[in-house]
Order: structure tokens, then sequence, then C-alpha cells
């Protein structure tokens, strides 16, 4: 969850400065602000646990192989269509998961995923409302958006595929995932792709895509190139 | 600048019990879209509890070269000011 959390922070933070509209760009911050609050959350708990030294040293002094998030987060925004339709399918996932887990028997993990939800909630109506507008809109974004929907659909099935390490069984939120997907996508005049293709290895590490190297090694040189450094 | 999204302004109510207050406007596709922006440009430090958002095209402003006429005549009629009462300690403040 932290890191899946920490690596979309991180990907939607390179839109800073960059996004099409003023307004686009300080929500796409402050989606990426939630999210890296929520990694601290997480982290901190896994840190606490015995995982690390604390959130920091588990975000900046890991190598690639050791991080647990999925293949999607990690795919680069590449356009804005990418960039959405990415958010979406990675909110529609995190909602479930964290309306899952808010009744996880561990208090620290239900208290986490209780204050994540209202972000995500949030996360969640406004990718979908941006898939619906571009989807629906002109021929140039509606075929955009198909083709980040094609791009990025392989990277769905890793989301609802249960190791034995997860909070809970993120395959039984496969249906409710659906359910928000497929109608938004009919309203965006979408077509999800037929292939039930997914590729994998993320959440597990052993596998991950050549470009997590890439982000970790710009989102890391500081902290990794001045490790006395304070804020 | 025909690609821009329509200019919208934004009100938000600080705390219940006062009144909406105009804090700036942004660009929007429409009302639905303008909402969520005015949450995240204006509302990230706990600004508000209601948003409302207006298309500028649809204030109806005064002229700035009517006022004159609309604001000059109140000058010399002081006492349309309740400024002459003293007002009771009990009463806290006004």
């Amino acid at each position: 969850m932290g890191d899946s959390a920490l690596v979309l922070g991180q990907r939607l933070s390179e839109w800073c400065g960059h996004a099409p509209a003023l307004e686009e760009d300080i929500a796409l911050a402050n989606i990426a602000l939630d999210l890296i609050g929520q990694t601290q959350l997480w982290l901190g708990l896994a840190a606490e646990r015995g995982a690390g030294a604390s959130a920091d040293a588990l975000a900046f002094h890991r190598d690639a192989w050791d991080f647990h998030n999925l293949l999607l987060v990690e795919q680069p925004n590449r356009d804005f269509a990418v960039t959405m339709m990415r958010q979406f399918l990675f909110d529609a996932w995190h909602f479930e998961a964290l309306t899952a887990l808010a009744a996880h028997e561990d208090a620290d993990v239900s208290a986490i995923a209780q204050k994540s939800l209202k972000e995500v909630t949030y996360h969640r109506e406004r990718s979908t409302d941006t898939v619906i507008a571009l989807g629906d809109g002109t021929e140039e974004s509606r075929a955009r958006m198909q083709g980040a929907l094609d791009r990025l659909w392989p990277y769905v099935g890793e989301m609802f595929i249960t190791d034995a390490d997860d909070l809970t069984d993120v395959a039984a939120l496969r249906p409710s995932f659906e359910a928000h997907v497929h109608s938004t996508l009919d309203a965006a005049t979408l077509i999800a792709p037929t292939s039930d293709f997914a590729h994998q290895g993320g959440k597990t590490g052993v596998r991950h895509t050549e470009h997590l190297g890439h982000m970790l090694a710009v989102m890391q040189s500081l902290p990794r190139s001045y490790p006395d450094a304070t804020w | 600048m025909s690609n821009e999204w329509p200019l919208y302004e934004v009100f938000i109510r600080g705390q219940h019990g006062l009144s909406h207050r105009h804090v700036g406007s942004l660009h929007a596709t429409d009302a639905a879209h303008a909402i969520q922006n005015a949450r995240d440009v204006y509302t990230r430090r706990k600004e508000g509890v209601s948003i409302w958002v207006v298309p500028a095209a649809e204030i109806t402003a005064s002229s700035p070269d009517d006022k004159g006429a609309l604001y000059d005549p109140a000058d010399d009629k002081v006492y349309r000011h309740p400024s002459f009462f003293d007002i009771p300690d009990d009463a806290g403040a006004m």
C-alpha cells in the first residue's frame, strides 16, 4: 500500500508546473501530496513493525527490487490521457482496497485506511469525471483516452492477484472495481480491451518494468548523495 | 482566447453561520468541474465548509463611470450610519 502510494505520488509530482491548465496542475499536486501523506502513514507503520529504520529510510534507501508497488503506478506519465487513465484505474482499485482495509482487524491498518479513504473518494470522483469528459470529448481526446486504456489495461490484472502477504483478499475486490470501471467507460464511450493478459511482478518485487529504476534514481538522488541532509 | 475554459467566480463559506465570501476566480469546463477545481485551489487548508461557483459572465456589475451618481450623495448624510449610539458592554462585538 505504501509503495504504490509513494510511486504514484512521485509520478504525479512530475507534472508540477507542466499540467495543461493551472487548475489541473494544482489538483494533481494536491493528489500527489495526499498520496505522499498516505505513504508516510503506511511506511511509518511498516518501520514500526520492523521493516526498516523509518519511513524515510524505506522510501529513499531501498532499490527497485525491494519495492512492492503495483506495476501500473510506475508507468511513465507520457501524456495527460495516460496520466489520467492510470489515475482512474488506480483510484478505482485503491477505493475498493481501502474500503476493505477500513474494516481490518488491525487497528492501525484500519485507522490509516479510514483516513486515506476520504482522500481517495475525492481522487476517484475527479479522475472518473476526467475520463468521461475526455473520452466523450473530441475526436482527438477520445483517441488518446482509448490509446491510454489499451496501453494500461495489461496492468489491471496484477491489482487482483492475492499474495500471501496481502492485508486483504484483493481478488475479491474485482467485481466492485469492474462495476465502477465499466459504467465509467460506457459513459466515456471507451471500450475495455477483452484480453485478460496481466503483467505481474511489481507487487512481489521480482520483475518491475524498466521505468521504476529511473524514477527512483531521480527521487532518491538527494538523500543518497547527501545522507546527512536534514529538512 | 476562445480555447480557454470559461471563467468562474468562487465564493467560500468559512464556517457555519457566516456568509459566503468571494475568494477569487478560476477556469473550468462546467460548474461541476469548477467546484472540483475550487476545492483544490481554494480549500486546501480547510478554508471552507461550503463552495459556490458562478459563471463570471453571469455577473452584472455596476459601471465605474456611475460612481458619482451611485455613491456620492451618501457623503453628507452621516446620520445614515448607526454611529451615534452608545453600545452597552453586554452587547459584545458588533
